[in-house]
């Protein structure tokens, strides 16, 4: 089966979603993170969508998801990279993410996680 | 208004939602959108495609490459031959879904598209439109 992969560092999980994605696969991605942050104790996620050229809401609300479960599991996660036409129409769209942490790029991403979590 | 290229894709299952979008987007190109023009119109494909998929029970994508005076647009026309929509007013509102999602679908679609059109009754499928212009 077709799966998002996820690498570890340190105590952070990246995802970087380089297809476009079909909601099963979506879905696939949603559980093996849950999975994946319970095994290893991860403190953070990070989740790069630069390659995203679109989100529509099922997309859209697997990043809420991810980021509402992973901060009940005792981890941050970031969404870094959304492209300025992806944003602009996710907003349109009625899509404005509460909850989720975003930033520009990978790096601010990795540093806005390593504040979070040294902060706690 | 003229139609200078047309055709239909099949929206049966749902990784045809994936293949819906890659086409409106290679249509969007064509027709010269812009690029956030591009992404809401293949924004609103997606949301309509998987309604399809999901509420319609599959059916097809009809595509439109438009020249009106001096501006192009791309039309698509999803159709179905599903239950239909019973409550219209209902199936507008924002946030208010018959299935397990957002309720952004068809509410969504719409603020993102410069025209829009829904033709549905109970056990007559549904029927919705959408354009955007260069």
């Amino acid at each position: 089966m077709e799966r998002i992969p996820i690498l570890r560092m340190g105590d952070f999980l990246l995802v970087t979603i380089q297809v476009d994605m079909h909601d099963e696969l979506a879905m696939t991605l949603q559980d093996d993170l849950s999975d994946r942050i319970s095994k290893t104790s991860a403190r953070g996620v990070l989740i790069d969508i630069s390659a995203l050229d679109m989100v529509d809401s099922f997309i859209g609300r697997m990043i809420g998801t991810i980021s509402g479960l992973s901060r009940i599991m005792d981890a941050q996660t970031v969404v870094v990279g959304m492209q300025p036409a992806v944003a602009i129409t996710l907003v349109e769209l009625g899509l404005t993410l509460p909850g989720v942490i975003t930033a520009l790029n990978v790096e601010r991403g990795m540093s806005l996680l390593r504040e979070r979590v040294q902060s706690e | 208004m003229n139609v200078l290229r047309s055709g239909t894709q099949a929206v049966r299952i749902e990784q045809d939602v994936v293949l819906a979008r890659q086409t409106a987007r290679k249509l969007a190109v064509e027709a010269g959108l812009r690029l956030v023009d591009q992404t809401k119109l293949v924004t609103a494909a997606s949301e309509l495609a998987r309604n399809t998929v999901v509420y319609g029970r599959g059916g097809d994508m009809d595509w439109e490459i438009l020249e009106e005076e001096r501006r192009k647009g791309l039309r698509l026309t999803f159709r179905d031959q599903g239950p239909g929509i019973a409550d219209m007013k209902l199936a507008m509102t924002d946030g208010w879904t018959s299935g397990g999602g957002l309720g952004l679908g068809l509410t969504g679609a719409k603020r993102l598209v410069d025209d829009f059109s829904v033709e549905s009754a109970p056990g007559q499928g549904t029927r919705v439109m959408i354009c955007k212009w260069t």
